[in-house]
């Protein structure tokens, strides 16, 4: 199934100005691909993050999701797609502090048709993914950062979603810590889950399988990892 | 449906935690409401209580009994007359019990005070009641000793007359004191009987005395016509109809009487009124319920201002969750399940509000028919007045939680989860 970007634009306008944050992207993605995004601020990779996370509508173009059209749905169809097929991971976390890693993990289902009735389960599942099944009670200030986002990924993927998008990831984290979280979307990605990493950090990219980088609103380049790594570096010796 | 309860109870959850975890600005937000309810409450719960204090009261009259006085009519020729004309002769009432079917018993009655002296007691300005036989039927005052009015006391006017307990205490009679001769303004009157007090009237607060003195209506009628100067001395009558559901026919009936007996022309008012006592409990139940209304009108605008509040404190809210609700639409929720859950909020802060007010009330309300105890010792809230604060806080809580409701549900998840 995957995702299948055909022409995406999407502008802005500030004042007067025209602003092409996305600028006729084209672009594929598998099941079970592990996929970082780069580029420099200002390069539409948020842009990208957001439309891929049916959080924002491009302003052209058609993005089908698994099959789905979702270019033309209201925001509450959209809602649903991302209740169902999408976990997001952000840069700083995102838990609720007044509740428990559990309850922050049940979050998605809270919302959710199926999963609701099985949420307490869905959760200690997805906690268990994660190696945090014995910090389930404590709250986020009672975590460390490495666990924080480990909770945060645990929420991400309770609804069992097509892809796992994730916004810079270890942004906010030492670099031990960071391994240990790009560890587990390793993990996870060998058992089958589809993962969508934006970051600016080469060495965090490197751990992907493909690299799309972008600059001012086009795809730069679309490689496997190691072609990338070769071509990066002759530009880089330019 | 199960989907809509479903978020219904997940709402209610939320608002619980975020009311709990935010307990002090919570019950601050939610004061004016408290106030407002309360004060609500407690006027409809003491209005309930004077109501069924004074109903009660008024029905040991008998709802059937019926007082027929004299009045000068608002309008018409009559209005401008002298007493002469429109005060009632005894004689006006000749005959009314064969006329009018539905009237059981029938008495006229006239009223003077005079001081009342036995040995070196007196009793200043004790109230003087001239009344027929039919007296005992109507006014209900258990005899404790001796005999009550007879006709023939009546139709001889003879000097005869009966006391309340107060004042045999007031004026040390004996204990037996049927046959003593007691001295009423200038004559002099042998007590026949004792009659019970009448129980303590609600509107004269208990501070005049309640000592009575009864005797033949044409005793004191001649009396007061020896020293009048050619005024008619005030004649009245009280009766009873055969059943409180006749007391409406027996007052149309002793009208149309009345009228003919003083010649009164169609069209002309009456110069007299005929009222029974279950029209003053309708008149009174309708005053209070005026009241109550008025009272919940004004509380009601009390109420609206505490609305604000709750929309003051909901904005705050929703900007400073703004980030939480960024993180709630990422993860799935549509507008309508964030609009529900702020709406659910605001309404059971308002609910929550309302519950204190009501329990407030609830002390005030016992407070008072301790204190008040003569008028309000039945004060209560009625069950439809806790429905009905309930449903008005839901009301406020709906109308002032809508708007911030509305503005997140409509926040953009980006510019959401970008909010500081």
């Amino acid at each position: 199934m995957g995702i299948e970007l055909h022409n995406i634009t999407k502008h802005y306008r500030v004042g007067v100005e025209q602003i092409h944050a996305l600028d006729g992207v084209n672009l594929r993605v598998g099941d079970n691909e592990y996929v970082a995004v780069m580029g420099t601020s200002g390069s539409g990779k948020s842009t990208l993050m957001n439309i891929l996370g049916c959080l924002d509508r491009p302003t052209t173009g058609q993005y089908v999701l698994d099959g789905i059209l979702t270019t033309r749905m209201g925001a509450g169809q959209l809602a649903r797609v991302r209740n169902e097929r999408i976990g997001f991971v952000f840069q700083s976390f995102e838990l609720m502090p007044r509740l428990s890693a559990l309850k922050n993990v049940e979050l998605p289902l809270i919302y959710s048709r199926s999963g609701w009735l099985h949420r307490n389960r869905l959760a200690k599942a997805a906690l268990d993914t994660v190696g945090l099944s014995d910090r389930m009670r404590h709250r986020p200030n009672q975590l460390s950062g490495g666990q924080k986002q480990r909770v945060a990924i645990a929420r991400a993927l309770v609804a069992n979603p097509s892809i796992l998008l994730a916004d810079e990831p270890t942004g906010n984290l030492d670099s031990r810590t960071s391994d240990e979280i790009l560890a587990l979307f390793e993990a996870l990605h060998n058992r089958g889950q589809t993962i969508i990493m934006v970051t600016h950090e080469a060495d965090v990219a490197r751990h992907a399988k493909r690299i799309i980088r972008m600059k001012d609103g086009k795809v730069l380049s679309d490689m496997p990892v190691e072609q990338d790594a070769v071509s990066h570096a002759a530009e880089a010796s330019q | 449906m199960i989907r809509l309860l479903i978020l219904f109870y997940q709402s209610a959850i939320l608002a619980l935690g975020q009311v709990w975890t935010n307990k002090l600005r919570s019950l601050l937000t939610t004061l004016g409401i408290v106030i407002g309810v309360t004060s609500v409450s407690t006027i409809i719960a003491a209005l309930a209580g004077l109501q069924k204090t004074v109903v009660d009261r008024l029905e040991t009259f008998g709802t059937n009994n019926i007082f027929i006085y004299p009045d000068r009519p608002e309008t018409g020729t009559k209005r401008r007359v002298t007493n002469n004309e429109i005060f009632f002769r005894p004689s006006d009432f000749d005959g009314i019990l064969e006329h009018c079917p539905s009237l059981r018993c029938f008495g006229r009655m006239t009223f003077n005070r005079m001081n009342i002296q036995y040995g070196p007691h007196t009793e200043e300005n004790v109230q003087l009641d001239g009344v027929e036989p039919a007296w005992h039927q109507v006014a209900k005052l258990p005899l404790l000793l001796g005999r009550p009015l007879s006709e023939i006391d009546n139709d001889l006017a003879r000097p005869v007359c009966l006391v309340n307990s107060s004042l045999r205490d007031k004026l040390q009679l004996p204990r037996e004191c049927v046959g003593t001769i007691i001295k009423v303004g200038s004559s002099r009157l042998m007590i026949i009987g004792v009659v019970a007090d009448r129980p303590a009237d609600l509107f004269e607060g208990g501070n005049s005395s309640n000592c009575e003195c009864i005797l033949p209506f044409k005793a004191l009628y001649e009396s007061e016509q020896s020293t009048s100067n050619g005024n008619l001395p005030f004649c009245m009558a009280q009766g009873v109809s055969n059943s409180p559901d006749v007391s409406d026919e027996c007052k149309a009936e002793i009208s149309f009487f009345l009228r003919q007996k003083r010649h009164l022309k169609v069209g002309e008012p009456n110069t007299f009124q005929v009222r029974y006592v279950g029209e003053f409990i309708d008149q009174f139940k309708q005053i209070t319920t005026a009241i109550t209304l008025v009272a919940a009108g004004i509380v009601g605008i009390s109420l609206v201002v505490g609305g604000v509040g709750i929309m003051n404190i909901m904005l705050v809210s929703v900007s400073e969750r703004t980030r939480e609700i960024g993180l709630r639409k990422a993860v799935g929720a549509r507008p309508g399940a964030i609009l529900l859950q702020f709406l659910v909020e605001a309404i059971f802060l308002c609910m929550m509000g309302g519950f204190l007010g009501l329990v407030f009330a609830q002390g005030l309300t016992a407070l008072m028919a301790r204190l008040f105890a003569l008028y309000l010792k039945d004060a209560y809230i009625p069950a439809w007045a806790v429905a009905l604060s309930f449903g008005f806080c839901a009301l406020v809580g709906l109308t002032f939680g809508m708007f911030p409701a509305i503005k997140a549900a409509r926040l953009d998840p980006i510019e959401a989860l970008r909010h500081e």
